[in-house]
Order: structure tokens, then C-alpha cells, then sequence
């Protein structure tokens, strides 16, 4: 029998962390070091085993680096991307490797399509794991290529510096866009000599602000000085420019009327008087049916999406296109242009102002007014005004707009609500308007409406959302609870999902294939989170009702109920042009 | 019309830029006939040679999309007029066929082969020329006993093209690029700390 003694048990060491440099800092730390010298205020995130070595540095950097906890990573990254939208900064989200950093994918794929400045951070298993089917690992590099401006995979803590700096640097140039670094945690944890933080503003490949032809210009002046009716689209491409006032000094001399894409949207104030409206499949009447009507097209930081654009055979087809675009694959993409000018529209505009002759478009622009009339006639005034029983979302709105007198900031969700918020919204100033445009992600709002807060904590935000969307990302009210952040949060409830719902109803026989989703009880909901609210669904308290959110001191949220069956108009059914827009 | 496009890239040298390139064909369900990397006539810049089948207007816009990626300097599309090609293909015969049939030394000289190892079991010969060359030689090497044959992708040369010096220029050539960082760690699984 075997004593005890007899038993060897060989203890082996355990294996130690790799050699540390002389040098104090880890790779962490440079990771942290980065953010503070790129000017970062606030980083989204959430914590978990591959990134613990960078959470860990932040333990000592809470008082220059503001960490809001989220409650799930893609409410890390939308909130990036709503601070990115109202600040004009850069948003930048943490999450951990495996399940942490694929929570990212919906975000980055939206802030890809709608060309915002992020950059995210994923911790990574070690270097010698990767590879392995190590725990918590996925490749993460691959899995974001398509849908990042940029990724980069670092294995050694020396190379931080130089690529954060590379990530900020190409996030936030050119056409912005979302940039993911990885970082394994052996890199994190690596001491190293740190020489400092040098920003980047040039990569030998890469050539974000194009040198402006004058060529182009000109030609484009000629044809702008020709037109008899001149119509200007634009998009995003103006906010991203900073280029809202060289926009209007444009529109104001040339006197030509513009309409906006939704991401163009608040751009330029609402009540401009050549600001025609929304462009698009529920855009205003007048842009849609006049974009077939316009000799000269001027097309600004926008790109032709098939929203905008209805049956590309059909559009525009008898009008000159000018198309002014940092992106130099967006020209000629989708609709070709006569001239195109790639550059920078902070800098083109000006300069093709600057040509252009001083005009008014008086008749033309009456053409505008007179189908407005008729829209305002046929849809928007009972839209706003309702006589039937039921509340509508466009009253809604309309009560908003004279409560915040157009100074909020609307965050909006995806569907039916974001189109008649974005339709009916009034807004005074630029980078007011917070949506979901290019890849339409529900579950957006929530989440983004906390960022877009943290990027401008000095004005209403108020978040619109439907009972689809709110049901996605609702966890995030649980931010809001721990951060006591002020977001006003109203749901337009219409007990379907309205939008599949309506192309139901007009498309495929009124058979409502599970569109009818249920609700909780929102305002119990948001009262475990400890948040206030009520619901209304009589006009009588309406007011009242958004009075109270918007005065009371802290996060709120309003549920509204209004008609179930109501429809978005106008609309460009799938598959016609813009100018077959139906007004019912 | 669709027709054979030859796409030449010049790029940084980066991981992961192949499949950032790749992506851009698969996206849209392009297959992509033949692709070869290789460095260029430029110090320390990669060149992507790659083929594809479509038609010049999505060849265009695919070429956009590929110099917007932020390794790459330039991409150009040809068509086969506009460039000189080759493919080098390699064939594995058994040596006594070789030996024993004059009938095949002498098609070995009329396409050219070379011979590049001789054992005493088989040969490996090399052509290089277009595909329908180097294909023909297979045809007529299949009855003898072909053992083995692979061909590379195509490398090609435009012909108008003054070489990439001159275009580096553009790109600040005294920027050299980036130093390539690989992971130094796979091979050390026992040395280093982990949880």
C-alpha cells in the first residue's frame, strides 16, 4: 500500500508573462495614452476577459477617460456612433474578443454605410493562441473587413502608438468611417518603452482629400450659370465637410432649390426658404416628381442610393448631373455624372460660389411650392391636423417641433416613425439629426440617442422610436438608469411593425405576416429601470404629455399610442421612378 | 459585353489586404478567373495582378473600389490587347515514356518545354505562355501518361505603363512603408504566460 510519501507530486512553475521592456508603460496604458491625445472624452464599452487588461489600466485613467458601461455591445457601438454624429467627433468603443467584438458587426456595418468617424477596440486572445479555437476566440479581422474603412491586428504592444494613431487618422478623414483594432491580450499586457504619441495625418497609400481640378470646377459653373432649373440634392457630404454654412452661401447666390437626403437632414435649417424637402421613396412630393423635371442636377455629398433614387432607368434622365463627392468611387457609381468633382465640398463649394452668377429661380421655385400645396393638401395637413380619433405619429411630431422649437436633437429608430419624424421634424441648427440611413437598423435609436447625448449634454435629445425597434436594444435603459443621463424617450406605438405592415397592406394583400408584435407595459418597464413615464393615447393629453417629458429633469419615456393602420405617404413603390410618386 | 479584364493593383505590403481585395469580387458574386502577388518594380510596393471576366463598366467600378482601400496606391484595369501576359505551367511525366518515345521528345520541342528536374521515375518539364498554349500542351502530354500539372496565375505587363517610380512619386516616395509585423508568438506556446 502506497503512504502518502511515496506520492511524488512535481510542481511545475507556472509558466511567467513575457519579458518586460525597461521601459513603464504597457500596452494598455499606450491604448489609453492614444485616446487622451486624440482628444477622446467618452468611450462606450463593455468588459470581459480579452480586453480585462485595458479595463484594468482604466481603473487609473477615470479621471481624463469617461467609461460608459452598456449594457450589450451593439448599444456600445451605436452610442459611438450618435456620439460621432452630434459631436463631429470620433466615437470609440472597447469590447472583448469572440461574442464582445461580433456584437460589433451591425454598428460597424452601419457606420460604414453612413460614413461615421468610430473606432473600436477589441481585446483579443493571446498571440500564440490565435489560431487555436481558444477561448472566447474568433477572427475578428475577417469577419469586419467588409464592413470597416480599416482593421489592424496588434500583436506587439510597440506598435500601439503608430496605430492608433493610423486608426484615428483614417476614421475621421477623407469619408469617415468605422475603424476596428484588435489587440491581443498579450500586447495589452507587454511593457515597453513608450516614446510619446505622434498624430498621424498621412498614410504613403492612402489620399483622403483630393487635390481640386479647376477644370471641373468650371465646367461645372457653366452648366450651373445655363440652368433654367437648376434642383440641388444633397446628403451627409455637407455635415461630414463641416461644410453646412458654404452649403447655404452656394444655394443663396444661385438661388436654387435643395432637397435633402435623410442623412442630409438638418443641414439646412427647415424653414430655409429654398429648402424643398426630403428626397426619396417617402420624401416630399416636389423633390421626387421635379428630380424628372430639373435641367441641371447638383448633387452634394450624397450617393444616389436606390431610396433616393426609385428605377435608376427613370431618374433624372433629361438633366446634366453635377456630382460633388469626397469619394471618388461614389461618381458615376449609380447615376453617371456629366462632371464630377471629387474634393472635399468645404472646399468645392466655395469655389464653384465663387463662379457661379447670382440668380433667382423664381418661376422654378414656384413649381416647387405649387405640388408642395398639393402634398400639404392631400397628406400632410391631416397628417399634422388629424380628424379622426386615433392619434397619428405626424401630430405628434408636430407638437414636438412646437414645444423644442426645432432645437432638439432627434435620434430615430428605423420605419415608419423615422420617416415621418424625419419628414416632419423642424430643425434650426446642423448635426441635429441622429438615424439609421444606409443599413436601417432597428434597435438603433435607443443606444445612439445616449451617445448623441454625451456629444452634445447641452441639448434635448429626444429619441423617437417604434415598438419594434425599442424592443431590440431596450436593455440600454439600464444605462441610462446608471449613468442618470437626461435622454427623453418616446415610443410611437402602433402595435405592428408598421412599415412591413404598410407594404403588406399595398403590396402583397393586406396578409400580415407576423407584423403583429406585442408590447410590455413600457412605463412599468422603464420604472424597474427607474425611469419616469406615462403613457397617452387621447389627444386631450398630448400636450401635456410632451410638456412633461421634455420638462422633466432626467431621462423620460412617453409611449404614444396612435393608429394602428396608419400609412406613410407619400411613397415611391418599389420598382418606379421618383416622379411616380403617389400621394395615397 | 463581358470579356477578360486584367486588373493590376500596386499596393503597401499588408496582412489582411488580400482578403480585403477578395471581398470586393465576392461581394458581388464575381469570380475571380486567376490572381497572382507579387512585389513590383518599386521598392517595398506589392502588385496584385488579377483576372476576371465582366463587363468594362462593373470592371470600373470594381477597380474604385479597390483603390479606395487604404493599402492600396492604384489599381488599373486592362483589356488583353492592352497588356503582354504569361502563365507558366509545370508538367510531371513518367521518364521512360520520355525515353523510350522519340514521338514526345519532339512535342516537348515544339512547345517549347523545358526540361526542369530529371529522375529516373519522371520529368518535370516548364512552358510558360497563354493559357490556351500551355492547355494544349496538357492535351497532347494526357495519352503519355501526364502524371501531374499545375499552372500559375497570369502575370502581365501593360504596355503602355512607364512603371510605377514615376507614379510613386504622387504617393511621397521618401515615406517608405509600413514595416510588416507578424506574429512572432505561435511558436512559443510553452514559453509564454497565459490564463
Amino acid at each position: 500500500m502506497n503512504t502518502i510519501e511515496e506520492v511524488k507530486i512535481e510542481v511545475k512553475p507556472l509558466p511567467q508573462p513575457p519579458p518586460q521592456g525597461a521601459g513603464g508603460y504597457s500596452g494598455s496604458q499606450a491604448v489609453l495614452e492614444a485616446l487622451i491625445a486624440e482628444g477622446v472624452e467618452t468611450v462606450f464599452g463593455y468588459p470581459g476577459g480579452a480586453i480585462m487588461p485595458i479595463y484594468d489600466a482604466l481603473y487609473d485613467y477615470n479621471d481624463r477617460l469617461k467609461h460608459i458601461l452598456v449594457r450589450h455591445e451593439q448599444g456600445g457601438i451605436h452610442a459611438a456612433q450618435g456620439y460621432a454624429r452630434t459631436s463631429g467627433r470620433v466615437g470609440v468603443v472597447f469590447a472583448t474578443s469572440g461574442p464582445g467584438a461580433t456584437n460589433l458587426v451591425t454598428g460597424l456595418a452601419d457606420a460604414m454605410i453612413d460614413s461615421t468617424p468610430v473606432v473600436a477596440v477589441t481585446g483579443q486572445v493571446f498571440a500564440h493562441l490565435l489560431g487555436t479555437d481558444a477561448f472566447q476566440e474568433t477572427d475578428v479581422i475577417n469577419i469586419t473587413t467588409p464592413v470597416t474603412k480599416w482593421n489592424y491586428q496588434v500583436t506587439d504592444a510597440t506598435e500601439i502608438p503608430a496605430i492608433m494613431a493610423k486608426a484615428f487618422h483614417i476614421a475621421r478623414s477623407g469619408r469617415p468611417g468605422p475603424v476596428l483594432i484588435d489587440i491581443t491580450k498579450n500586447a495589452q499586457i507587454q511593457k515597453f518603452e513608450y516614446e510619446g504619441y505622434t498624430k498621424c495625418n498621412h498614410v504613403r497609400s492612402y489620399r483622403p482629400k483630393p487635390i481640386v481640378r479647376k477644370a471641373y470646377i468650371e465646367e461645372a459653373a457653366k452648366l450651373i450659370n445655363e440652368a433654367k432649373k437648376p434642383f440641388v440634392i444633397f446628403g451627409q457630404g455637407v455635415i461630414l465637410g463641416k461644410a453646412e454654412k458654404e452649403f447655404r452661401a452656394f444655394i443663396e447666390k444661385t438661388g436654387i432649390p435643395a432637397a435633402w437626403t435623410i442623412l442630409g437632414l438638418s443641414a439646412l435649417p427647415t424653414d430655409h426658404p429654398l429648402n424643398v424637402g426630403m428626397l426619396g421613396m417617402h420624401g416630399n412630393y416636389a423633390p421626387n416628381v421635379l428630380t424628372n423635371d430639373c435641367d441641371v442636377l447638383i448633387a452634394i455629398g450624397m450617393r444616389f442610393d436606390d431610396r433616393v433614387t426609385g428605377r435608376l432607368d427613370k431618374y433624372a434622365k433629361q438633366a446634366k448631373v453635377i456630382h460633388l463627392d469626397i469619394d471618388p468611387s461614389e461618381i458615376d457609381k449609380n447615376v453617371k455624372a456629366t462632371v464630377g468633382v471629387w474634393g472635399d465640398c468645404k472646399e468645392t463649394l466655395p469655389l464653384l460660389t465663387k463662379l457661379a452668377e447670382a440668380k433667382t429661380h423664381t418661376p422654378w421655385l414656384e413649381k416647387f411650392r405649387e405640388l408642395d400645396r398639393e402634398e400639404v393638401k392631400e397628406v400632410i395637413f391631416e397628417e399634422l391636423n388629424p380628424t379622426t380619433e386615433q392619434l397619428t405619429m405626424g401630430e405628434v411630431i408636430r407638437i414636438l417641433n412646437e414645444l423644442t422649437d426645432g432645437n432638439a436633437v432627434i435620434v430615430t429608430d428605423v420605419g415608419q416613425h423615422q420617416m415621418v419624424a424625419c419628414r416632419y421634424a423642424k430643425f434650426n441648427q446642423t448635426r441635429s439629426n441622429v438615424t439609421s440611413g444606409g443599413l436601417g437598423t432597428m434597435g438603433f435609436a435607443l443606444p445612439a440617442a445616449i451617445g448623441a447625448k454625451f456629444g452634445a449634454p447641452n441639448r434635448t435629445v429626444v429619441a423617437v422610436i417604434g415598438d419594434g425597434g425599442i424592443q431590440m436594444t431596450i436593455q440600454e435603459l439600464g444605462t441610462i438608469m446608471q449613468t442618470g443621463l437626461n435622454v427623453k424617450i418616446l415610443i410611437l406605438n402602433n402595435q405592428f411593425l408598421g412599415m412591413v405592415r404598410q407594404w403588406q397592406q399595398l403590396f402583397n394583400d393586406k396578409r400580415y405576416s407576423f407584423v403583429d408584435i406585442a408590447s410590455p407595459d413600457y412605463v412599468m418597464v422603464a420604472k424597474g429601470y427607474g425611469i419616469e413615464g406615462q403613457k397617452v393615447s387621447e389627444r386631450a393629453n398630448l400636450v401635456n404629455a410632451l410638456q412633461t417629458m421634455l420638462s422633466h429633469n432626467g431621462a423620460y419615456l412617453l409611449e404614444v399610442m396612435v393608429g394602428k393602420e396608419n400609412n406613410v405617404f407619400p411613397m415611391v413603390p418599389q420598382g418606379c421612378s421618383v416622379s411616380e410618386v403617389r400621394l395615397k | 459585353m463581358k470579356k477578360e479584364f486584367t486588373i493590376t493593383v500596386y499596393t503597401e505590403n499588408h496582412i489582411g489586404l488580400l482578403v480585403r481585395i477578395a471581398t470586393i469580387f465576392s461581394r458581388r458574386k464575381i469570380n475571380i478567373e486567376s490572381l497572382n502577388t507579387s512585389p513590383s518594380e518599386a521598392e517595398g510596393i506589392h502588385r496584385f495582378t488579377i483576372v476576371i471576366v465582366e463587363t468594362e463598366e462593373v470592371v470600373r467600378k470594381l477597380a474604385r473600389q479597390i483603390e479606395k482601400q487604404v493599402e492600396v496606391l492604384k489599381a488599373y484595369y486592362n483589356t488583353n490587347e492592352e497588356i503582354i501576359w504569361q502563365e507558366l505551367a509545370l508538367y510531371k511525366v513518367p521518364t521512360d515514356e520520355i525515353a523510350e518515345k522519340v514521338k514526345v521528345e519532339r512535342l516537348l520541342r515544339e512547345h517549347g518545354a523545358r526540361a526542369v528536374v530529371i529522375r529516373k521515375d519522371y520529368t518535370i518539364f516548364e512552358t510558360s505562355g497563354h493559357r490556351e498554349e500551355t492547355d494544349k500542351l496538357v492535351a497532347v502530354l494526357a495519352p503519355f501518361g501526364l502524371i501531374e500539372f499545375v499552372r500559375s496565375a497570369r502575370v502581365a505587363i501593360i504596355k503602355e505603363s512607364k512603371g510605377f517610380h514615376e507614379k510613386l512619386r504622387e504617393f511621397d516616395e521618401a515615406q517608405p512603408g509600413e514595416e510588416l509585423v507578424e506574429n512572432e508568438f505561435l511558436d512559443k506556446q510553452d514559453e509564454v504566460f497565459s490564463m
